[in-house]
């Protein structure tokens, strides 16, 4: 998670001369020259409040270690695969709810898109239609992609607040919903059954081979090593500053960490009566959503323009972005990746029904994003953000039902900690903003 | 509306009239200048309902000079750079671009012949750094993909060239500069873009007494490098340091325009305030 802070690079000085305000605004990372210095600059960094994703990491990992103590039971790697199952839902519905609140907007009728999309996909891949699983993806992200357009297009081009128009979205949406459950022979009283063979039902139900999870685990630590290694020679090559070597080995060092860590917590057994092994298929499934994301808003001139209107409309416009169009896209991607969520949702349940809680669904996106670290009022946040929220949200929940808190207090729980995260991102900003 | 018409002195305030009009109609100076002016306007005129904006506007713009536009508060200072950045249209008059006649139809059209404005709200965004702002609309790509490093040597070029050297990283976030380094981001950003005309409006208000001096020196060197650069302050003191050319507004009408060093402070108020001077008419 560090691997894009490191990338703001630091620059030689051209003058070595410094004026008073420099000294006070200057991000203090980027005058680093080495591992040291990089270290040093980003404690202080933490300090003002300006370090990114390294608070809500902390207190992700006091959480853990208070359910922990709590329950022993937590940290044992059943548990822990349970988690990331849950995670997942949260993570990509987060990562939908990202696009929109990039530009300080709201998408409120994520959770029946999530519906539509489970409807969609389940009905292409079951019978009569007997899709393959992947066109039945497809066909989900399209349908939701396209309501996505319609109220982004209606957003953008009657200038209406994206609150209003989505949360007659969410009722259109159930709506839509509960006609193609109506509409559909073959949704037995609202429900659709998806085939265990099905690939969308082996999402979540099926593992990779452990064999297979160390070597994708080996492949994907070889493609970054490579690639970051590459940039900073051309870097280097092209006479610009390039980071410390020590805090790229450090980056290398902490991801192979992590990933060894993921495989082996899923590649060890974790069932009492069965051998069951292996990284569920979804875990991967999500990580790719959330790199491809990723890549797109920083690799991608789209993705520099989602960021640009949302601090900034006004200035964005006046450099030529279309900005109705940026929006509009934002919202499709929304609508897309809740349809990605309709698959987990589907293959979680083995089966899609009208009885899915849209409406608490949508409040677990916006949380997810918020608790991550995006902010509500446009242009600061990434993907790993909805990752991180969606991880502490199934934490929390998971955490208290394995203490066998009531559901009333679990709810509360959550709620707290999506104030903290709230106020946390009120404090950064104001401190931001009195420089 | 004559323009000598709420001189203070009734005594003389007929022949003043006069010898204003003379120098109206043959001021020597907005004939020949207007030779070799990378942009001029003539006659421009502009109407918003009821209240004439603009009239009878006769401006030259020449390249590596720094034109200041002055005057008081609703002189037309606005609607003239307005116009000239496509953000309105002329009502009468016409614009000459490089000698050639132009009628632009919206900023986008301005900026395609060069003539970039910067507003003093500056547009940039503050959560891009300074690269991602000097390349906003207009970035390198290499495979479809943002090209970041080509993008980062051109930045810096461009900010060597303008020796913008107080900011310690080009990768820094617009939120983290001063005032007077924001400025130099939209000029370089301005640069960056082969602007042929910079209009700057009021550039140096919000700033101390050290970023002033940076962005003074900035914009001198903006002309030094052959950009034509017009300046919307009241700052006598700016004004006076970094222009080349005055032209003075009052009550939408240009009353005077000339090379710098034809005015003194004192004049220059004079102009503004009554739209003649006593001193200037004298030796016109």
């Amino acid at each position: 998670m560090t691997t894009e802070q490191t990338e703001v690079a630091p620059e030689e000085s051209i003058d070595s001369t410094l004026t008073e305000t420099e000294l006070a605004t200057a991000a203090p990372e980027v005058l680093a020259t080495s591992l040291g210095d990089y270290l040093q600059a980003w404690w202080r960094r933490i300090k003002s409040g300006e370090s990114g994703a390294v608070p809500i990491i902390a207190g992700l990992i006091a959480i853990i270690i208070f359910f922990q103590i709590e329950r022993s039971a937590f940290l044992t790697n059943q548990n822990l695969v349970n988690l990331f199952e849950e995670a997942a839902l949260y993570v990509v519905v987060g990562a939908a709810e990202t696009f929109v609140l990039l530009l300080s907007e709201i998408d409120l009728s994520i959770g029946y898109g999530v519906g539509i999309g489970g409807f969609v996909i389940a009905e292409l891949i079951a019978p009569p239609v007997n899709f393959p699983w992947w066109l039945g993806i497809i066909g989900g992200v399209v349908a939701v992609g396209f309501l996505g357009f319609v109220q982004g297009t209606l957003i953008t081009q009657l200038g209406l607040p994206s609150f209003i128009v989505t949360l007659g979205g969410q009722l259109g949406l159930l709506g839509i919903m509960l006609e193609l459950a109506n509409v559909d022979p073959t949704a037995v009283g609202g429900a659709i059954q998806v085939a265990p063979t099905s690939p969308i039902y082996k999402l979540v139900n099926s593992n990779m081979s452990p064999s297979l999870g160390w070597i994708a685990l080996a492949a994907c630590l070889a493609v970054f090593a490579a690639v970051k290694l590459a940039r900073q020679r051309s870097r280097r090559a092209r006479g610009l500053h390039t980071q410390p070597i020590g805090v790229t080995l450090l980056t290398l060092a902490s991801v192979t960490v992590a990933g060894v860590l993921l495989v082996y917590v899923c590649n060890s057994n974790r069932s009492a009566l069965a051998v069951v092994r292996g990284m569920p298929w979804v875990i991967p499934f999500v990580l790719v959503i959330i790199l491809a994301y990723s890549w797109l808003l920083s690799r991608t001139r789209t993705g520099r323009y989602i960021y640009a209107v949302g601090n900034n409309p006004e200035a964005a416009r006046r450099a030529g972005i279309k900005v109705n169009r940026i929006v509009t896209f934002a919202f499709v991607m929304s609508g897309a990746t809740a349809a990605l969520g309709g698959a987990i949702y589907v293959s979680t349940q083995g089966s899609m029904a009208t009885d899915i809680d849209g409406g608490g669904l949508v409040l677990f996106a916006v949380a997810a994003a918020v608790i991550g670290g995006t902010t509500l009022f446009g242009g600061r946040g990434r993907m790993v953000n909805a990752l991180l929220g969606g991880v502490i949200i199934a934490v929390v929940y998971n955490g208290l039902a394995l203490m066998g808190v009531q559901a009333a207090v679990q709810d509360m729980a959550t709620a707290l900690v999506l104030i903290a995260a709230v106020a946390l991102d009120a404090v950064v900003r104001r401190r931001s903003s009195t420089r | 509306m004559p323009v000598g018409r709420i001189r203070a002195d009734p005594a003389d305030g007929t022949i003043r009239r006069e010898t204003l009009k003379l120098q109206r109609s043959q001021d020597p100076m907005s004939t020949t200048e207007s030779n070799g002016a990378l942009l001029s306007l003539r006659g421009i005129s502009k109407r918003f309902g009821p209240v004439q904006a603009l009239s009878d506007v006769t401006l030259d713009i020449p390249s590596g000079q720094v034109t200041a536009l002055c005057g008081d508060n609703g002189a037309g200072k606005s609607v003239t750079i307005k116009t000239i950045a496509g953000l309105w249209q002329a009502d009468g008059g016409e614009m000459l671009w490089e000698g050639r006649a132009i009628r632009h139809n919206g900023p986008r059209e301005a900026e395609a012949l060069g003539i970039k404005t910067i507003y003093q709200d500056l547009a940039l965004c503050d959560n891009l750094d300074i690269v991602q702002n000097m390349f906003l609309g207009h970035e390198r790509l290499e495979h479809r993909l943002l090209d970041e490093d080509a993008m980062e040597t051109a930045a810096r070029q461009t900010l060597k060239e303008l020796r913008v050297t107080t900011v310690r990283s080009i990768r820094l976030p617009v939120s983290s500069l001063s005032g007077g380094q924001r400025q130099s981001v939209a000029v370089a950003k301005a640069v960056m873009a082969n602007a042929k005309l910079v209009i700057m409006d009021e550039p140096t208000a919000a700033l101390g007494v050290t970023q002033t001096r940076m962005v003074l020196d900035l914009i001198k060197r903006l002309a030094a490098g052959g950009v034509a650069v017009m300046l919307v302050s009241h700052n006598l003191n700016d004004i006076f340091e970094v222009a080349d050319r005055l032209a003075i507004m009052y009550l939408g009408r240009l009353v005077v325009q000339g090379p710098a060093a034809q005015f003194t402070p004192q004049t220059t108020v004079e102009y503004m305030t009554t739209g003649t001077s006593r001193q200037m008419a004298g030796t016109a």
